[in-house]
């Protein structure tokens, strides 16, 4: 799903935030990113998500490579990714069922679809009763949880997360995080970005690790990842 | 044929999408109705001024063209001529394509006229024969666009055998045709720079919604908007400014008329003139309402094109 190729990214002003990584993160699987703040954590899920681009190197991104990506093309490769950030990105001058229904309307869904697909998502993260609170009422998991609906609710294969429960206490944070497995468990790709060794270990999953822009390998290997290609 | 439907359905739902997005911006501009009313005011009374001193302008051009009715050229033949001959000269002159209309005073005629314009009357009772010639009036087709015509009419008319003398004013005409020029492209002038002023109007106002957005376009174009979606509810907002505006200018200048037309119609009767005072024709509106719509739209478009690509997510 995700192949990294020796991929470094130095920002103008000269910061390295990658230094030649290479990973892969085969389809349908689940994997951590950890590493202390300032690791390349966030850079990683932007190049991704064509946010930012490599400096040198390349990713394959569901055999796509996403250098040969134009500026026109990248409303299009991201329609094929969910992301899912720490700080929600929630619109708050409209309800939670407009929220969700975004992607779908970007696409141009039929109204009747856009419906049932949103009610479907909500119903996913436990929140159908509140397809018409404003955002803003609700506490910050559930906030999170919208955020969530909003990236699975046109059925992306890849889910992108960046620190999803960093502002949550550790039982809404397992709960995201089992929210998360529960996706992947239906054949979603998901790669997680988190500091929460903790979970992380609880949880179980492959871990990439990252330190300095550079994959370390500790205490779980990345050859996991590799070696788990089908 | 498998394709059609399909084809259709897409086209359909195209059309769908870009009626909800009109909606769509016209409620977002009714949410803030206090500026979205001034805004539109705004480019009203901008496009209301050329458009009134268009329409002033229409009403002169039409105050002198019935001035125009009364340039004529008079054609004085020669004392020799009879009243038969001068009747061929004026069969032949009906048939001129540049000529309106052309009636004769014969001599007797003129004498009369003479007899009572001048107080001689009594005096020319003396006179053993007729000393006045034959007149031919013609009132030659005014042609607005080429006031030269009419001087080529009258050489033409002079070269006649019969004709002894063709006298018209040409300098009154020639001025009046210079004044409306300038005036015409003052209006145009006014116009162009209020157009402007519109321009920047829709310009800046767009900008601040787009600055007032940013969030909303952010996400947007996180979860896969082209930039077409994106800059779609700004476009449609800009042409609801350029329509309304435009309507409301149309209002104000039919109301401005309607405040004038007493006073003018007292005017002309003091005149005894027929005078009548036009509003904008349909065309006129049509023409302005749609100006005011392409201007909205540019403006818009000049905005979005310049802000929206300035917002990335990060």
């Amino acid at each position: 799903m995700i192949h990294f190729d020796n991929v470094s990214k130095r920002y103008p002003g000269g910061f390295e935030a990658l230094n030649q990584v290479s990973f892969r993160l085969p389809r349908g699987k689940m994997g951590y990113l950890t590493g202390h703040s300032g690791a390349g954590k966030s850079t990683l899920l932007k190049l991704i998500a064509l946010i930012e681009r490599p400096s040198r190197g390349q990713i394959i991104l569901d055999g796509i490579n996403l250098n040969h990506i134009s500026n026109r093309q990248v409303p299009y490769v991201r329609r094929n990714i969910g992301i899912i950030f720490q700080n929600h990105h929630l619109l708050y001058d409209r309800p939670v069922f407009d929220n969700v229904a975004m992607p779908l309307v970007i696409q141009g869904y039929r109204h009747r679809e856009i419906q049932s697909r949103v009610r479907a998502a909500l119903d996913q993260v436990g929140l159908l009763k509140k397809e018409k609170s404003d955002p803003i009422t609700l506490s910050g998991g559930e906030q999170q949880r919208v955020g969530i609906a909003r990236a699975i609710v046109h059925k992306p294969s890849l889910l992108l997360a960046d620190e999803p429960t960093g502002n949550l206490d550790p039982e809404l944070s397992l709960e995201i995080m089992e929210l998360f497995a529960r996706f992947n468990q239906v054949g979603t790709s998901v790669l997680i970005a988190s500091h929460d060794l903790d979970l992380i270990q609880h949880m179980g999953a492959q871990t990439l690790s990252l330190k300095d822009g550079r994959i370390v390998n500790d205490e779980i290997s990345p050859n996991e990842i590799i070696t788990g290609a089908a | 044929m498998r394709k059609g439907p399909q084809y259709n359905t897409l086209i359909t739902a195209y059309l769908i999408h870009h009626i909800r997005v009109l909606l769509s911006s016209l409620g977002h501009l009714t949410r803030q109705p206090l500026s979205t009313m001034m805004t539109m005011a705004v480019i009203a009374i901008a496009l209301t001024l050329p458009s009134g001193l268009y329409l002033a302008l229409n009403n002169i051009s039409g105050l002198s063209a019935g001035w125009d009715s009364s340039t004529k050229i008079s054609l004085f033949l020669h004392t020799s001529v009879d009243e038969k001959k001068a009747q061929t000269l004026l069969e032949r002159l009906r048939l001129h394509n540049e000529i309106d209309h052309v009636s004769m005073i014969s001599k007797d005629q003129g004498l009369e006229q003479f007899k009572q314009g001048s107080g001689f009357g009594s005096a020319l009772q003396f006179l053993e024969d007729n000393p006045l010639p034959i007149v031919l009036v013609v009132q030659p087709i005014i042609d607005t666009k080429r006031p030269d015509h009419i001087n080529q009419l009258l050489k033409e008319l002079e070269n006649d055998k019969l004709v002894e003398l063709a006298q018209l004013d040409m300098q009154w005409v020639k001025r009046l045709y210079a004044m409306l020029e300038i005036a015409h492209r003052g209006i145009w002038a006014i116009g162009s720079l209020l157009g402007l002023a519109v321009l920047l109007i829709v310009g800046n106002t767009i900008r601040l919604d787009i600055q007032n957005r940013r969030s909303e376009i952010e996400v947007s174009k996180l979860i896969g908007a082209s930039n077409a979606f994106i800059r779609r509810p700004f476009l449609y907002t800009g042409f609801w400014y350029g329509f309304t505006g435009g309507l409301l200018a149309w209002l104000l200048t039919t109301a401005s008329l309607y405040l004038l037309a007493e006073p003018v119609e007292k005017l002309t009767l003091l005149y005894h003139s027929d005078f009548q005072l036009n509003g904008l024709s349909f065309g006129d509106t049509m023409n302005l309402i749609m100006i005011s719509c392409s201007l909205g739209l540019l403006g818009s478009w000049l905005a979005v094109g310049r802000h929206l690509d300035e917002i990335e997510p990060s």
